[in-house]
């Protein structure tokens, strides 16, 4: 991998960005709003103290699932990942740029929504924010991965955007954001045990009652950085330099 | 200037020994054996769904050869250092349309190791060769459908590579931007650029040096222009086509 190319790659998807300001405005305010929604929907103080932060680590990995699936796909569709698999350009350079652009929208991301959650809206923490902060990028750098593969797999924009749905909600149904994972059946917790999800939500449980990092939290957090490597790896043997 | 050793040394710039490509049980190329000369513009010329396009991806790396063998500049099509040596451009334009031209160039420019001052001259160039000039700052996306082509070329232009491998580079265009495109095309040429050019336009191919002409992933016949008009004795191009396309396929010139 040369840093070099992969830092001009994430600047290339930066610009890109920043000639579509309705696309950073979602980004950035989506999460927050859905989380000003969720304090007056749960209204009792002790019930958005506990539901909240599982929120606040799933809201980043839905909106950079469907912003990497979807800029990957046209990618492909416009024929400019031919043209770059043509050139002397890495595989890895060019993932390593997607991480990092969208590493740094969701860093952008999450702090927006955490000062809003334990500033306004009423969120208390045991101890500092910086974990959850962390937990909440990697939540999100997960999301960008997993789009990123999935995109493998869609031949249309059409098929990208239906991968949100298809990929996104059985996690959160399973994941424990509906029921405790503790009081699902067998099956369904088996199934929420290899969905990388579930982790995401588990730690940022285990955050709002823990004042430091825990074995179970850096247990959660190994997980999901081993989903966001595999994801990544799919993502690049699914990058084909040469087609049939 | 670079010597002609450096550019891939003496023989051929490409040369195809028994290529097929086979998509689905489809034959795409047909066992092409074939070269293509240095510092000439050589035309592929054939009707939509030859397999023109299937024979430049091949030639850039980007498609899977089923059997035979494919050389570019002395190297396997494809081969990691011939990344920064080949320019290619396809039919549509295969560019960032969310970025400004410049950032395009600036983009593609850094992809193919280019730095500091060498990119600004080398953006300043090609800019200026494509008459571009101007527009840096507006959104490609922005662009009329001459200017989207020409950014596409500027793009393959932008490594001064060694072979340029154009896919129907001039199809829709109008015929101003047309002439000046073949004129910058020999101008490449004249200064130690190999070119290959499809088109299905029969009277784009009078301007090329060599003409290959192809129909069903085979060749037809590999001669300059002139010459295919005597062997076949037809008034023009297009009727020499139809005149070798009706002949047995076995005539088809090596």
């Amino acid at each position: 991998m040369r840093p070099l190319l992969a830092a001009a790659t994430a600047r290339r998807v930066l610009l890109q960005l920043r000639h579509d300001p309705r696309t950073i405005a979602m980004m950035l305010v989506v999460p927050s709003v859905m989380m000003i929604l969720l304090r007056y929907v749960v209204s009792n103080p002790l019930l958005l103290n506990r539901v909240g932060p599982e929120y606040i680590g799933v809201f980043p990995f839905v909106i950079m699932f469907i912003v990497a699936a979807i800029t990957t796909q046209r990618e492909r569709a416009r024929g400019t990942l031919e043209r770059l698999m043509a050139m002397p350009l890495g595989k890895l350079d060019l993932l390593a740029g997607y991480a990092l652009a969208f590493g740094l929208m969701a860093c952008v991301q999450v702090t927006l929504v955490l000062v809003i959650s334990l500033a306004w809206l009423g969120v208390t923490l045991p101890g500092s924010a910086v974990p959850m902060a962390v937990i909440a990028v990697l939540d999100a750098i997960l999301g960008m991965s997993s789009g990123l593969f999935a995109s493998a797999f869609a031949r249309t924009e059409f098929q990208a955007v239906q991968f949100m749905p298809a990929f996104v909600l059985p996690q959160a149904l399973l994941g424990g954001l509906v029921v405790p994972r503790a009081q699902m059946t067998d099956v369904l917790r088996w199934l929420s045990d290899v969905l990388p999800l579930s982790y995401a939500v588990d730690a940022m449980q285990r955050i709002t009652t823990a004042s430091s990092w825990t074995d179970a939290i850096v247990g959660d957090v190994a997980v999901i950085l081993a989903f966001t490597v595999a994801a990544l790896v799919g993502g690049a043997l699914t990058l084909r330099r040469q087609t049939r | 200037m670079t010597s002609a050793e450096e550019r891939g040394g003496p023989g051929p710039v490409i040369a195809g020994h028994a290529l097929a490509v086979r998509r689905g049980g489809q034959v795409i190329l047909d066992d092409l054996t074939f070269s293509v000369g240095r510092g000439q513009v050589t035309g592929l010329l054939g009707p939509s769904g030859c397999g023109k396009t299937t024979l430049m991806r091949v030639l850039v790396g980007v498609q899977v050869i089923t059997a035979g063998s494919a050389t570019v500049l002395g190297h396997p099509a494809g081969h990691p250092r011939l990344r920064d040596r080949v320019g290619y451009a396809t039919q549509s334009p295969a560019v960032y349309t969310d970025l400004t031209l410049g950032e395009n160039l600036a983009y593609f420019g850094t992809v193919l190791g280019l730095r500091g001052r060498r990119l600004g001259e080398a953006i300043a160039q090609t800019i200026a060769r494509l008459d571009l000039g101007g527009l840096e700052r507006r959104l490609v996306g922005t662009f009329s459908g001459g200017q989207l082509a020409r950014v596409g070329l500027a793009v393959a232009l932008l490594g001064r590579p060694d072979l340029l491998i154009l896919d129907e580079p001039t199809v829709g265009l109008d015929p101003v931007l047309r002439r000046d495109l073949w004129e910058l095309f020999h101008e490449l040429a004249a200064a130690g650029t190999s070119l290959l050019v499809s088109s299905h336009v029969m009277d784009e191919a009078a301007r090329c040096d060599i003409l290959l002409f192809m129909r069903q992933g085979r060749f037809l016949a590999k001669a300059p222009p002139a010459e295919i008009l005597t062997q076949t004795g037809a008034p023009d191009l297009e009727s020499a086509f139809l005149t070798l396309a009706t002949r047995a396929p076995e005539t088809a010139a090596r």
